[in-house]
């Protein structure tokens, strides 16, 4: 594809990124004058205790999450739509999210507490949490592998995806039933999706481990554009094809499960993004497709959080946002698949 | 058959697969030669093993027993990317990258001789123009693999296993779902690939009668497991074409170059 329409979408997709970051600044359940904000940013403070907190460990560890979140979510779907030759692979329709939000119900069950206090202050409960919801990923991803190998049919292994899930969430529910009410009230909470989970001093590890992963993602754009041609032919190209798709699941699992463990199962992102990125840039050349995917990831996670603080009655749910944004998006992309060119 | 300059050789190699603790062999005790500038028409019936063998040539199933010879190594224990510039391989594999367009498609074929990233540098373009030339696709070089019709499509994948740049080019069935036009003209691509610019050309088919003509040697199949080889004429010549199908009452006519009642 050309290079011009590339460079084209990766401006847009950035000044988008930077009047979305904007707009969540300035826009919120309390009403901050732009001047004010201005002055905050500067490092002047506004006069005002209580905005410079709103800003300062509010909306930009908001800003920051949200962003890393879609991006993440956004990368974690692109790569299984590669590994799984599955345009409609995303990490919470195959279970990842739901494998690991049980990592997370568990851990927190047998550390004693409720499954409520989600990602205290406490560094040593987070990262139990964090390993937690990986492991729970990465059985799920197991899961996948196996069924991979065994049932060649896309649609059924996105079927023993949806099963997984309900597997999931049985066993959270059997492990609710034996938590407190309180707990069982926040595992509610931070089911429905939420970008404003992760402390300032949580931020340098949530930080570090996605972008640390984002760019392990760009260094595997050979061997991913090797696999659009199917396992045979990536051989034939020199991949090592297991190994391969253990890294690329592994980058998967590590992104999903982060996110989920601080933000909650978030779905719809994943499976979305990484076809707005397609069709904006023409291309499933993965050393395109991936910055573009992250950057898109950005955009529509941050559009999500938007419309969250949209409501002057209170915060919407992440969860109740990623559907309106995502069901006609994919609905479009099944009803259009003989035109779209990487269908065929 | 001349061997100065076989460039591929199989040592007592079997193939089969294994079916749980079962293994089952399909061909066994093959000595088989290709030769650089030689195209070869692997023949058989459906089951007899073809894609078997062809597998187990380019290392995609491990061989029962035996040893393949390329370069004076053993191509079952050389890495994967050592393998990758020796064999180009065209199967009928759906693959994913209708919104790849064919010079992308093609530059992908670079990918054993290119870095970690797999970046193009203006030699490795060079190389993938001159293989769209040479398989005929490049006034297609800026399509979409998806607007092309299959015969178009199997020349770019021939031209994507050109820019591999490797000595041997293995295809499995790649006349498969063509029309008659470009069966044809996919098999005379390939001749010209064998005889001018010297690659091993090895490519399983259904198609005799096309065989029987382009090819420069076959390799046979025939229904009590063995694998004759030789020229269209000499094997025609010593009957072994009727050894080819189980159904006794086909019989290879020599006139037609097929098979009939």
């Amino acid at each position: 594809m050309t290079y011009r329409r590339y460079a084209v979408t990766l401006i847009v997709l950035t000044l988008l990124l930077a009047l979305l970051a904007l707009a969540c600044l300035v826009f919120g359940s309390v009403d901050i004058p732009v001047g004010k904000l201005v002055d905050i940013l500067a490092g002047k403070g506004s006069g005002n205790k209580a905005w410079d907190v709103i800003i300062l460990q509010s909306r930009i560890p908001m800003i920051a999450t949200a962003a890393l979140a879609g991006a993440a979510l956004s990368i974690s779907g692109l790569l299984l739509q590669t590994t799984f030759n599955n345009p409609l692979a995303g990490p919470s329709i195959l279970g990842v999210s739901s494998g690991a939000g049980l990592g997370v119900a568990i851990v927190i069950l047998a550390m004693g507490g409720s499954l409520g206090g989600l990602l205290g202050e406490n560094v040593g409960s987070y990262l139990a949490i964090l390993v937690g919801a990986l492991l729970g990923a990465a059985v799920v991803l197991i899961v996948l592998i196996a069924f991979s190998a065994i049932v060649r049919s896309n649609t059924m292994l996105l079927i023993i995806g949806i099963l997984v899930s309900y597997l999931t969430s049985s066993v959270v529910q059997l492990l609710n039933s034996v938590a407190t009410e309180e707990g069982v009230h926040n595992y509610v909470a931070w089911g429905f999706g939420n970008f404003s989970g992760v402390s300032t001093a949580q931020m340098p590890v949530y930080a570090s481990i996605i972008i640390l992963a984002l760019i392990g993602s760009l260094l595997m754009v050979k061997p991913l554009n090797a696999l659009l041609l199917g396992a045979r032919y990536a051989r034939n190209l020199g991949i090592n094809v297991s190994r391969t798709r253990n890294i690329l699941l592994l980058i998967t699992g590590i992104l999903t499960a982060v996110v989920t463990a601080f933000c909650g199962p978030i779905g719809f992102i994943g499976l979305v993004v990484p076809h707005i990125a397609r069709m904006s840039l023409g291309t499933s050349n993965h050393a395109r497709l991936v910055p573009a995917t992250i950057l898109a990831g950005a955009d529509i996670a941050l559009l999500c959080a938007l419309a969250s603080v949209s409501n002057p009655h209170g915060i919407i749910p992440i969860n109740a946002i990623t559907p309106v944004i995502g069901v006609p998006i994919i609905m479009y992309i099944i009803l259009n698949r003989r035109r779209i060119q990487y269908f065929n | 058959m001349n061997n100065d300059n076989a460039i591929f050789t199989t040592h007592d190699l079997a193939v089969g697969y294994r079916n749980g603790k079962n293994t089952v062999t399909l061909l066994n005790g093959l000595n088989l030669t290709l030769n650089a500038g030689r195209l070869v028409a692997l023949l058989g019936q459906n089951g007899a093993g073809k894609s078997t063998l062809l597998r187990a040539l380019t290392c995609d199933e491990r061989p029962l027993q035996g040893s393949i010879m390329a370069g004076g190594k053993n191509l079952l224990e050389m890495s994967q990317k050592d393998r990758s510039r020796l064999i180009g391989l065209v199967s009928t594999e759906r693959i994913q990258a209708g919104a790849l367009t064919v010079t992308e498609l093609v530059g992908l074929g670079r990918q054993p001789h290119t870095g970690f990233l797999g970046r193009l540098d203006d030699e490795d373009r060079e190389i993938v123009h001159q293989s769209m030339v040479d398989a005929g696709i490049i006034g297609k070089a800026g399509e979409y693999m998806a607007s092309l019709s299959d015969g178009e499509r199997q020349k770019a994948m021939i031209a994507r296993a050109l820019a591999q740049q490797t000595p041997i080019i293995i295809l499995d069935e790649p006349t498969a779902f063509l029309d008659v036009a470009s069966r044809i003209e996919t098999m005379r691509l390939l001749q010209t690939l064998a005889h001018d610019r010297g690659k091993a050309v090895l490519l399983s088919s259904h198609d005799i009668s096309q065989s029987l003509m382009l090819a420069d040697q076959l390799w046979l199949i025939t229904t009590d497991r063995q694998v004759l080889t030789g020229t269209p004429a000499d094997l025609i010549k010593s009957g072994a074409m009727d050894h080819l199908f189980e159904n006794r009452s086909i019989h290879f006519n020599p006139q037609i170059l097929d098979y009939s009642f």
